[in-house]
């Protein structure tokens, strides 16, 4: 068995891992790339429409670009990296297993691991469509890599599930190649990818937009035939006598993404309500030493968020083996974040409490839009210690928020911090 | 070329008596209308192995599997599929339904059902089942009930007997049987075959296969159940949970799998059209109320798969197992539940109606029984698989992550004796696209392989068979077809 040695290990080499892996080693530590997949970038290969990097970079770039950025560093730096190679195993006492055609089973004692495995689609099992087990069913994720990747078309005619970015994004993608997308059909009233893709992909081309709708029958015996679609009520139950039949040889499903955290599982790390890793405010799992970033953490609405996200996940990573690692240190007090009215969830889940003093980034989704909304911290008592008003809230938009405890006056006993967001008081203009 | 038998139908039923078959020095055939083997019935049921004590007792099905379910020791052995003996717990939840559960415990008893215990103790209850509802009242608990993957095991039943020389015709739906001079000419869309005798394991389709000899004494009636699928990590369940049984059926279970994963099915639809494996709105809302029943905390965000079998039910409730009046026709027809169990009963008896026709029964020199174990990554220790990676490269290559799939398996399933020709095909036989993400992830590999390995274009790989196409064009193709035609007007 082929052993190495390194005092990081980043387990992907998407977005986040590149990004993870550089803070790492700029800062002279040893670092080791795992990657799965034949080359290095992750989805954002696959991903070839522009709108990538403008954080960042502030351009515009293609996803192979704005990889490229990073792959680029990543050898001039000369950060070692394993393709092809599948981590099998991590362990508490952060032993990575990995395996690959060339090397076999590899073992590699790292000081701090750093998980970057991203996350995948949502698939019709998960949201229960009933009716035949055709062919000619696609998440749009990959729908986007038969396309991108390999050249080929799954099919003519498309009807798409769910608005997420990918499907809106494939519904030009296809339209370009010449392909007819009947309809891109959203359960919720709203669409649950970003505002731009939906002017720029389905407004643009007059793909028409079917919301409060969903697919509630599937036809067709060897390729699909065609979609049955029903409006559906507030409690998603479908309403009697509103099908509608839509013509297709393909389904693709955009409906969601999950955190991929089979190996975070079996490490013995905590999951959280939104399926990713239970992190502190350094981004650190319930095991010491082992960081997650990036979409395996929690699904990001752009490619720069994971930047960030990974950036501060190395220099966590970095400031572990500095100064906590192979120490026995107390086991520190916590807050615990709860999400509250209208918070689907909040990342970091806690926060220590030694060291209030530095500003704590925050990140979370609403769970349903609204308007004139107030976002509020609050301690256990319920004492206000963070208040901003938003004039418009919606679940595909994550809220980042920068805030400092102490300078917010917390009460160091609080147990937890409560994180809500509610209807801005009406002011009542009195009448003479 | 005149086969001593052909066996028309690859489910359970036609690979089990094909198997059982090919220790005898005999000349077998075996077709198949679909593109794989395990498609019909086979491939979409409860996947357990009956104690026996259900049935009525008038009936044939009941003998059957009573005594099948003792074969499967042996054949676990020999074929090495996957099998769990782990007991089902028939659950009544009112106390007037005890009273069934002590008369299906005795009348089993009495017919050599081992083991069958009737508990009240809700303590005792809980504990060999925790995730059972707290208004059980009592249960039925049958020790030598288990689970067996039925497409699994009909795999490794047909490899057995493609081993021992029994040739597989896939893709051949019979359309024409004409029996002359005490021969069979079976004739299907690009082939004919020759065979003294006939065996029609044709599942729903046996009574039309029968009405072509001539023989119209019985009707096959399609009836759906529909399934929901749970992953792995969802719930474990120690125990198959039934009802207390109704009339009409044995109810809607909440059962584990081999693999782990934990299902809730079947309701029981009798429909017309046999080709209708379609789950429904309501049918799905039916097996979830149904199985909330037994197990109220069923992981609904964790369901994975829905789909639906077809249960071929003969007007007599009962197989159909004859030695017909056409001379070498044998029909095996009407395999409802418990006919998984039942199928080595079956094949057993299939073996006597040949010696009784006149066939040699004489058992070959080099029958081998073993179907070897299949090699699993899974199933390696960390320096196992080192070995085999640097013995094979293919071991090294994850396809499935879910799964934890390599090539190595995958190829495998492709080039074994009766190998996958689709996509479906390797799914079933080692698992790629079973998990989570179901095949979001591999599936454009699983293409990849296909088309290198069967040497076809990316388009012509299929799912299950014709016109399941994945792919329809090469990109840009549309816009130049679109070119073309406008060039012509």
């Amino acid at each position: 068995m082929k052993k190495y040695k390194s005092d990081v290990v980043v387990i992907g080499a998407g977005a986040g891992g590149l990004a993870a892996a550089i803070e790492v080693k700029k800062a002279g530590l040893e670092v080791l790339l795992i990657e799965r997949d034949k080359e290095l970038g992750g989805i954002t290969l696959q991903c070839i429409h522009n709108g990538f990097g403008l954080k960042e970079f502030e351009e515009e770039l293609t996803g192979p670009e704005y990889a490229q950025r990073f792959i680029n560093q990543v050898k001039e730096l000369k950060i070692p990296y394993l393709l092809d190679s599948m981590v099998i195993e991590i362990t508490k006492e952060k032993l990575v297993y990995a395996v690959n055609r060339n090397e076999g089973l590899i073992e590699i004692e790292a000081k701090a691991i750093i998980l970057a495995m991203g996350c995948r689609e949502k698939t019709r099992g998960a949201i229960n469509i009933p009716g035949f087990r055709p062919a000619g069913i696609y998440t749009a994720g990959q729908a986007q890599r038969f396309v991108n990747i390999e050249g080929y078309l799954p099919g003519n005619t498309y009807v798409i599930l769910g608005s997420g970015d990918i499907g809106m994004i494939m519904a030009r993608r296809l339209t370009w190649e010449g392909c007819k997308v009947k309809a891109v059909v959203e359960i919720q009233s709203y669409v649950s990818g970003l505002l731009r893709n939906q002017v720029q992909c389905l407004e643009d081309y007059d793909i028409p937009l079917i919301t409060g709708f969903t697919v509630t029958k599937i036809h067709g015996r060897e390729r699909i035939k065609g979609v049955t679609i029903s409006k559906v009520s507030r409690n998603f139950d479908r309403i009697i006598g509103s099908d509608k039949f839509i013509e297709c040889d393909t389904l693709l499903l955009s409906v969601g993404l999950i955190p991929e955290n089979e190996l975070t599982l079996e490490a013995g790390a905590k999951i959280s309500q939104n399926g990713g890793p239970l992190v502190d405010e350094n981004l650190e799992t319930t095991i010491d030493g082992i960081f997650a970033c990036g979409n395996v953490l929690q699904v990001h609405d752009l490619v720069d968020m994971v930047t960030a996200e990974a950036k501060r996940a190395g220099k966590n990573a970095i400031e572990y083996l500095e100064t906590r690692y192979g120490k026995e240190l107390k086991k520190q007090k916590k807050f615990k974040c709860i999400s509250g009215e209208n918070v689907g969830y909040v990342k970091p889940d806690v926060i220590n409490k030694t060291d209030i003093s530095k500003d704590i980034y925050f990140t979370f989704r609403v769970k349903y839009p609204a308007r004139r909304v107030l976002i509020q911290f609050k301690d256990e008592n319920n004492n206000i210690i963070y208040s901003r008003k938003k004039i418009y809230v919606i679940p595909s938009e994550m809220i980042e928020l920068n805030l400092n405890l102490e300078e917010a006056n917390v009460n160091p006993n609080s147990k937890s911090i409560t994180i809500e967001v509610i209807p801005r008081p009406e002011v009542l203009i009195e009448e003479d | 070329m005149i086969y001593d038998v052909i066996i028309i139908g690859g489910g359970v039923t036609g690979c089990c008596i094909a198997r059982n078959l090919s220790k005898y020095d005999l000349k077998i055939a075996l077709l198949e209308k679909e593109a794989d083997i395990a498609s019909g019935t086979t491939k979409a049921n409860s996947g357990v192995v009956h104690a026996g004590f259900a049935s009525p007792r008038e009936y044939v099905k009941r003998d059957m599997c009573i005594k099948s379910n003792k074969l499967y020791t042996q054949a676990f052995e020999e074929l090495n599929f996957s099998f769990q003996r782990i007991g089902s717990l028939v659950v009544a939840l009112e106390d007037n339904q005890i009273k069934k559960l002590e008369e299906q415990r005795r009348q089993g008893t009495q017919d050599g059902v081992p083991g069958l215990e009737v508990i009240l103790d809700k303590k005792k209850i809980k504990y060999m089942e925790p995730n059972l509802t707290d208004d059980v009242v009592g249960v039925l608990h049958a020790p030598t009930t288990g689970i067996v993957s039925p497409y699994g095991m009909t795999y490794a039943l047909a490899e057995n007997a493609a081993m021992n020389g029994v040739k597989f015709f896939r893709n051949q739906k019979v359309r024409r049987i004409k029996h002359q001079n005490y021969t069979f000419i079976i004739k299907t869309k690009d082939k004919e075959f020759k065979a003294t005798n006939v065996i029609n394991a044709a599942g729903v389709y046996g009574a039309k296969i029968s009405k072509m000899v001539g023989l119209d004494y019985f009707n096959i009636m399609p009836r759906k159940g529909e399934y929901i699928l749970f992953d792995r990590n969802a719930m474990h369940l120690n125990k198959i949970l039934f009802p207390t049984p109704t009339k009409v059926s044995k109810g809607i279970l909440v059962c584990p799998t081999v693999s782990g994963n934990t299902f809730v099915g079947p309701n029981a639809q009798n429909i017309t059209d046999k080709k209708d494996i379609s789950t429904t709105e309501a049918g799905l809302k039916e097996i979830l109320e149904g199985g909330r029943h037994l197990v109220p905390n069923l992981p609904l965000r964790a369901s994975i798969r829905n789909f639906a079998g077809l249960r071929a039910v003969p007007d007599t409730y009962d197989f159909i197992i004859d030695n017909t009046d056409v001379f070498g026709f044998i029909n095996v027809v009407g395999i409802l539940s418990p006919g998984l169990t039942s199928c080595y009963a079956i094949a057993e008896r299939v073996t006597e109606f040949l010696e009784l026709l006149g066939a040699n029964m004489t058992v070959k020199e080099d029958y081998n029984p073993i179907r070897p174990k299949l090699d699993k990554f899974k199933d390696f220790s960390k320096i196992e698989l080192d070995k085999k990676i640097k013995e094979d490269p293919a071991w090294g290559r994850i396809i499935c992550r879910c799964e934890t799939i390599p090539e190595k398996e995958i190829l495998n399933a492709i080039h074994s004796p009766v190998g996958a020709t689709t996509t479906d095909g390797i799914k079933f036989r080692c698992r790629p696209g079973m998990g989570r993400c179901q095949g979001g992830f591999c599936r454009p590999r699983l293409i990849e392989i296909l088309s290198r390995e069967l040497n076809i274009p990316y388009e012509d790989v299929v799912k299950t068979g014709e016109e399941t196409n994945f792919l329809v064009a090469k990109t840009k193709e549309i816009v130049l077809r679109s070119f073309e035609g406008g060039s012509e007007e």
